[in-house]
């Protein structure tokens, strides 16, 4: 792990964010997400959710926590080991609006906000019909699993 | 009988007959052929319609019965005249053969559009991709080094018949140039095709013609249908990379273009923009109107524009970057080398 630039959340993404709830359990915005996450590429590494060359998204472990606070810190800041930082390539909106979207992958959000059907193709059951995953925090994951 | 002359255009600027986009336009193959159509219905029921109003103020007026006082009445009709028979068996005769001639207008109307221009084998080839709320054209050619990207305005070689690809990305839409032909719906996850034939050089303008969301009334497009000459060096310009910028401001504006948020969306040929998801801005100033028809194209409308995209045209995807004005300026100011 040497030589490999720190993880670091600016300032700016703190926790308790309002906007975590206004984008969070928002059907539009986990809908422009979901857009968005197939515009930037984001399916060039973590697949449609399942994970690839990146970590899978849909599964209950959050490598770097699982609050939108988190997730938009990792999108605009980036993370080691290859995940790039996005800040001024896209609007800070946008990052919102694919955390809400990362987060229904596995099931977070509210049911009515969530989306009976994937715009990509899927044989996996859509989000409405899945239990919500259980978060598991960065100092619970199994071991191993942040060399991911 | 003398007001008649100038009432007619008074009725026919009315109707939306005239300009760049009427249903009136006879500019294209397809849609003199429906203009033609139009007027054969037009003509053939305002014939029965005046035969039927004609038959119902006879009934109104005929007198029935008789005068009470027994004189004769001229006005008086015997309930079985030979002459009401008579014009029965015409007014039968003449809905059969008037709508067996609508049937057959119509038949042939069909065959001919379902047959363009036999021997004639389009000469441009166009993929178009409907958006919300835009219009993104990808010309094709036999040598694909040629091929090009542009958005929201077509030109086309008159006489010439143009093969246009049609998708959508998103919802459906629909393509409608009045005034060259029909409409033809794009649907997600099909191709569907459609030719035009124009005949007449000039400008004219396109609109969606199936609901599509919030901006569907601000996704229009250009149509130019050039001379041969004309459109062949418009091609040889589309197909051409970007200029390079040079003043100072314009470089500013090439490096934030580059490394900020408009190039992850948007390509400039040439460059190291090459994102297909906002429209080809290669030869921008080309373009007559930017944002789909929304605004004219110039320094102010582009200012405009990237400053508050939502403002002017709220829904839209290109997102609200906040830019400062030195970098508004800075911005506008290379876009503005993209001839």
């Amino acid at each position: 792990m040497a030589g490999q630039p720190k993880a670091e959340t600016k300032s700016f993404v703190t926790s308790g964010d309002p906007r975590s709830a206004e984008y969070e359990n928002n059907a539009f915005h986990i809908a422009q997400g979901q857009k968005w996450y197939g515009w930037f590429n984001c399916s060039g590494c973590h697949f449609h959710g399942g994970g690839g060359m990146g970590p899978p998204l849909m599964d209950e472990q959050w490598l770097y926590g699982g609050r939108m606070e988190d997730i938009v810190a990792s999108i605009l800041y980036g993370r080691p080991n290859g995940m790039p930082d996005w800040h001024n390539k896209i609007t800070e909106q946008q990052a919102w609006e694919l955390a809400a979207y990362v987060k229904s992958l596995s099931a977070q959000p509210r049911q009515d906000a969530l989306s009976a059907r994937a715009d990509e193709m899927s044989n996996s059951e859509p989000q409405t019909l899945q239990g919500r995953k259980k978060v598991v925090p960065e100092n619970m994951a199994p071991p191993g699993s942040e060399d991911r | 009988m003398m007001r008649r002359p100038a009432l007619l255009p008074l009725l026919a600027a009315l109707g939306g007959c005239g300009g760049l986009q009427t249903i009136g336009g006879r500019e294209g193959r397809d849609a003199a052929i429906i203009n033609d159509l139009f007027s054969v219905f037009c003509i053939v029921t305002a014939l029965f319609f005046v035969a039927v109003m004609a038959f119902l103020f006879a009934a109104y007026w005929r007198r029935k019965g008789h005068r009470r006082d027994n004189l004769p009445d001229p006005l008086e009709v015997p309930t079985k005249s030979g002459a009401l028979r008579v014009a029965l068996a015409v007014w039968t005769g003449a809905v059969v053969a008037g709508l067996v001639g609508l049937a057959l207008a119509s038949y042939f109307t069909d065959r001919s559009l379902a047959h363009p221009n036999p021997g004639n084998r389009p000469v441009v080839s166009i993929e178009l991709i409907g958006n919300q709320w835009w219009w993104d054209v990808r010309y094709h050619f036999q040598d694909p080094s040629k091929n090009f990207r542009t958005a929201n305005e077509i030109h086309l070689p008159a006489g010439s018949p143009a093969m246009i690809y049609l998708k959508a990305n998103d919802v459906i839409h629909s393509f409608w140039v009045p005034n060259l032909a029909g409409k033809q719906d794009l649907i997600p996850g099909r191709v569907n095709d459609i030719v035009l034939v124009p005949t007449k050089v000039g400008h004219y303008r396109g609109q969606c013609a199936e609901y599509c969301g919030l901006q569907h009334a601000h996704m229009a497009f250009d149509v130019f249908v050039d001379t041969p000459r004309d459109f062949a060096r418009w091609m040889a310009s589309q197909s051409q990379p970007a200029t390079t910028p040079s003043t100072p401001q314009q470089i500013a504006g090439y490096e934030f273009f580059m490394n900020r948020q408009c190039s992850a969306c948007h390509a400039v040929a040439g460059t190291r923009a090459g994102a297909g998801t906002g429209p080809d801005l290669t030869h921008l100033m080309s373009r007559k109107t930017i944002a789909a028809g929304t605004l004219p194209n110039g320094t102010g409308p582009l200012h405009a524009w990237i400053a508050d995209p939502q403002g002017v045209k709220p829904g839209t995807n290109m997102p609200y970057i906040g830019l400062n004005a030195d970098e508004l300026h800075n911005v506008v100011a290379y876009l503005e080398t993209l001839k």
